[in-house]
């Protein structure tokens, strides 16, 4: 199981908890897993969302690893200018 | 796609500075950019545009307009496509960029296009829009982020809010973003000084000197060519198709020279139109915006209201950080109010830390990426802070942040644990810099600020094609805003092994490669580039493939060095090194053209952080700022063409000075925007600036081959603050409103 | 209103052409000789990105008529380079990186070759003041100025 850390803003749509459990492999199953056990935050996370993974933020990929003790973040989904 | 231990020191051609290959074009007007393009019965397009804040479409009468002798088509919000729907969810892009490029039955910003006219000359389609009879009912506007946030003020669109907005806030509210660790109410009962304040920046513009302009020919079979100044054609061409109903690979996008971007040339706004325009038309039409237009109705940055409250103790340490942040993006989301959040306390370690970032709607055109969207407000407000306590407390400026610096495994403020990162390098740096010990006079003030910003991959493809004489022709998709075929020429001569000279980088159109992400993010350098290098690495095993094959050994008793396979060592067998050339000038008939490409969507972008330095004088009687001197030191993990990186560095450094002494969005009470040209929305002149020094500090990401890091966006993230705190210790007051332009600082100092 | 006949010089060449009353100089030179080296970038006279030498005097072509050239001498950024040399203002521009987007650089360039031609030996503060009206976003103008005063020198030692 990896641990995803969520931002306090998402707080309202898990109950208060800021990190949650997932089974995951890579960033698209920690995503479909966190849509799945909270659908409050499926729009959230459909409409875009960024991870970091052990420091390295991911922008947007769904297929980079994750192992089970990697430090996961749901981020704000980064834009340039 | 980590870093690799072979090339990291030992560089022949990366961080050299060679002659651009489109630098002949430019200084000979040769260059072609959006504007200078013509075609055989081409026309021009003009387009009709609100004079109202916010009113409804009551009618439009173009008929006036239509009989005008040289009109030849008017398009109004019906010759867009039907089946883009509202949404506030995902996918609602498409639906807000529509609304924004031409008006259904609200028009919602002075400036917002509601028709278009295509003539057959410039002059003619200008007349016809003025023909073009308009019936509106005004309604209410709001153009103020905290007036917009406030109750009873005017709604901008029902139904926009997105799900993570909590309860109990104004429809104009339409994101909402906090995040933070620790207990800020338990540092700040451990601070021995507490500073609480609040800061405005207005919007300002990215400023370019080149307007929007496109040549668009779209016919009824659904087939079209799209010419256009933009930073991503590729998105353009998804965009301008799924507005006009076509399918994506039937447009083809070429992109011009572009005349300045910053972030302001990601989206679409006359190319749709034009699009449509030809369509109805069955001829080419051009569109070129005029300056106020540009002002007018192109996409500035958010304007900002912000809190912020800090703690700290006697000896420095920074105990608590408290951020609100209020970003208004127009009448449209997108306003980037988490990144602010984000971005405001990322140089510090902090164990307790808390911020809130709302974005919210108001009658204003629809807000772009400006270089690092977000993160030169957010510094602007807590490097003034963090500047008051170090007065207060009568501590070394660089020395508190030294002590509270963000390293390697420090916890972000925004969450995840850093990696290898250069802001102690940068501190470092400016510490010992000649500039920090330099003498100031009576009157005169220094600044220091930190800034920080993410960077970013995005989508890249890149075709690398060799000639029968040798050379090389690399295919890029990233439209070069900084100088980055120069480059990305180095990185390719670097792996092949050959002179610079020997390869052209060209930005090549929508139909010649895969998907490229726009050129923003600071992505270019980092993701073309890494990918230009796995791409020169596919051919150079395509290459060593061929000697193996004419040498008849296996293909890993094969190398590549200094631009000549050569046997990988004595047992492979005594052969001569082959050339590039030798191996290309038969490569037809030894098993057809050799090309190296790769597609990726490159993660691993590394952060980066910078340090800047400003001396300033205040004139007491006129209020007027004189930037004395000034020094930017910042992280670019490796610079590969250094005059590029520094050019970015100045670059980024001027605007931060004219966002922080002059530049802004004037609106009226009748919302209209006051001051839309050059003479009024004042950029920096050559003879307001002193030269800008440069430090390039060279802490390698782990993320890309050679170490790069993006350099384009975080030089424009320290100014804003670098500048108050230098103005605010010259003046004697401490300056909170963005722009420090004379009448503000006169009366700040009269108040004192 | 019914089309201008004009018949000018451009860059040394006898150029005719016809214009609207209402067409500016930098729309003439652009749209009727394909001489698209000058740039609109404000057309109120602001930016400098549309500089041309007219009879000797330099201008912002977007405030100039094209009614108004006739027979007079216009100089473009076209006409900076002799043959297949390039000016030396324009060879130092590229070694020292004073460019980056390059839509300010032909009016930049046709406004420092006028500097020079008036004052070869200017300080640095003579030719900010000279450039405050070319308009340039990209390089703070730093690399632009250490180009001119070393071109400025090199031409100097050379005369």
């Amino acid at each position: 199981m990896v641990q995803v850390n969520l931002w306090a803003g998402l707080r309202r749509f898990t109950d208060g908890h800021d990190v949650i459990e997932v089974e995951a492999r890579n960033i698209g199953d920690i995503l479909k897993g966190v849509s799945k056990a909270y659908p409050a935050l499926k729009e959230i996370i459909d409409g875009g969302v960024s991870v970091s993974v052990d420091g390295r933020i991911i922008s947007s990929g769904v297929t980079e690893p994750v192992n089970q003790d990697s430090e996961v973040f749901l981020l704000q989904q980064l834009k340039g200018g | 796609m980590a870093l690799d231990d072979q090339n990291k020191s030992n560089f022949k051609f990366v961080g050299t500075r060679p002659k651009r290959p489109d630098g002949i074009d430019k200084v000979t007007g040769r260059a072609k950019f959006g504007a200078d393009s013509y075609a055989a019965g081409m026309l021009h397009g003009a387009i009709v545009r609100s004079p109202h804040a916010h009113a409804r479409i009551k009618s439009i009468d173009t008929s006036e307009a239509e009989a005008l002798k040289g009109v030849k088509a008017v398009v109004t919000r019906a010759d867009f496509s039907k089946d883009i729907k509202f949404t506030s969810g995902k996918d609602s892009e498409d639906w807000n960029v529509l609304e924004n490029v031409m008006a259904d039955d609200r028009v919602l910003y002075d400036g917002h296009a509601l028709a278009a006219i295509a003539a057959t000359s410039a002059l003619i389609a200008r007349d016809a829009v003025k023909l073009v009879k308009v019936e509106y009912e005004i309604l209410p506007h709001v153009t103020d982020v905290d007036e917009a946030m406030a109750v009873g003020a005017p709604v901008i669109r029902k139904g926009a809010p997105d799900k993570s907005v909590p309860p109990g806030l104004h429809e104009n509210v339409v994101s909402y973003y906090e995040s933070g660790h620790g207990d800020v109410e338990v540092g700040f009962q451990e601070a021995d000084l507490i500073i609480e304040n609040s800061f405005k920046t207005e919007a300002t513009h990215q400023g370019y000197i080149e307007p929007h302009a496109c040549l668009a020919s779209l016919g009824s079979d659904g087939k079209g060519e799209l010419w256009c100044t933009t930073q991503g054609h590729f998105k353009f061409q998804k965009v301008c198709a799924a507005l006009l109903g076509l399918e994506t690979s039937q447009l083809r996008v070429t992109a011009s020279e572009i005349g300045g971007g910053f972030g302001g040339k990601t989206t679409v706004f006359i190319e749709p139109v034009a699009l449509a325009l030809s369509r109805k038309t069955n001829r080419p039409v051009k569109i070129v915006m005029s300056r106020t237009e540009v002002f007018r109705a192109t996409g500035p940055t958010a304007s900002t209201s912000m809190d912020i409250k800090i703690g700290m103790k006697k000896d420095g340490t920074i105990t608590a950080g408290q951020g609100t942040f209020r970003l208004q993006g127009g009448a449209f989301p997108g306003a980037p109010g988490g990144m602010t959040a984000m971005c405001a306390f990322a140089p510090y370690a902090l164990k307790n830390v808390h911020q809130i970032g709302y974005s919210v709607m108001s009658n204003r055109p629809k807000q772009a990426a400006y270089r690092a969207p977000g993160s030169p407000m957010a510094a602007f407000a807590v490097e003034s802070v963090i500047d008051a306590l170090c007065k207060k407390l009568d501590l070394d400026p660089i020395e508190v942040r030294l002590k509270n610096a963000s390293r390697k495994g420090t916890k972000a403020s925004y969450g995840p644990t850093f990696e290898e990162i250069g802001l102690v390098e940068c501190l470092e740096a400016a510490k010992s810099h000649s500039h920090y010990k330099a003498p100031l006079k009576a009157g005169q003030g220094r600044g220091i600020s930190c800034g920080f910003w993410f960077n970013f991959g995005g989508e890249t493809a890149v075709s690398l094609a060799l000639s029968e004489d040798g050379t090389v022709q690399i295919s890029v998709g990233t439209p070069d805003i900084g100088g980055s075929r120069a480059s990305i020429a180095l990185m390719a001569a670097e792996e092949l092994g050959i002179p610079y000279d020997h390869i052209r980088c060209t930005v090549a159109d929508t139909a010649t490669l895969g998907y490229n992400e726009v050129s923003h993010g600071s992505r270019v350098t980092y993701a073309t580039g890494l990918a230009t290098i796995k791409a020169a690495r596919d051919a150079i095993r395509k290459l060593c493939k061929r000697a193996a094959e004419k040498w008849g050994i296996p293909e890993e008793a094969v190398k590549w060095e200094d631009g000549h396979a050569i046997p990988s060592g004595p047992n492979a067998g005594d052969f001569e090194p082959l050339s590039l050339k030798s191996i290309t000038e038969k490569m037809g008939k030894t098993g057809g053209p050799i090309v190296g490409h790769f597609e990726a969507t490159p993660e691993g972008a590394g952060v980066s952080f910078a340090t800047h330095i400003v001396d300033a004088e205040v004139d007491p009687e006129t209020g007027k700022t004189q930037i004395l001197r000034y020094t930017v030191i910042q992280d670019a993990g490796k610079a590969i063409h250094p005059s590029y990186v520094e050019g970015q560095f100045q670059g980024g450094a001027a605007q931060g000075i004219g966002w922080a002494l002059n530049e802004e969005y004037i609106y009226g009470s009748d919302g209209r925007l006051q001051n839309a040209g050059f003479l009024d929305y004042r950029i920096p002149l050559a003879s307001d600036l002193p030269m800008i020094d440069t430090v390039i500090v060279e802490v390698p990401n782990p993320g890309h081959p050679y170490g790069v890091r993006g350099v384009g966006e975080t030089s424009i993230c320290p100014p804003l603050a670098a500048i108050a705190n230098a103005v605010s210790q010259a003046a004697g007051v401490r300056l909170t409103e963005l722009p420090m332009s004379p009448p503000r600082i006169l009366a700040a100092l009269k108040a004192e | 209103m019914s089309n201008i006949h004009v018949n000018a010089t451009v860059n040394g060449d006898e150029v005719g052409f016809l214009c609207d009353p209402r067409e500016t100089l930098l729309d003439c030179l652009r749209d009727k000789l394909s001489l698209t080296g000058a740039k609109e970038g404000c057309g109120t006279g602001d930016c400098g990105a549309c500089s041309v030498k007219l009879s000797g005097r330099l201008v912002c072509s977007c405030l100039v008529l094209g009614a108004e050239v006739e027979g007079q001498e216009i100089e473009t950024i076209e006409g900076m380079s002799r043959d297949e040399n390039l000016h030396p203002l324009q060879e130092k521009f590229i070694e020292y990186a004073a460019l980056q987007c390059g839509i300010c650089t032909p009016g930049i360039l046709v406004a420092t070759k006028a500097l020079l031609e008036k004052n070869p030996d200017p300080t640095e503060t003579e030719v900010r003041y000279w450039l405050a009206g070319n308009l340039c976003r990209c390089t703070g103008y730093d690399k632009i100025i250490r180009a001119i005063l070393d071109t400025a020198a090199d031409m100097r030692e050379a005369s």
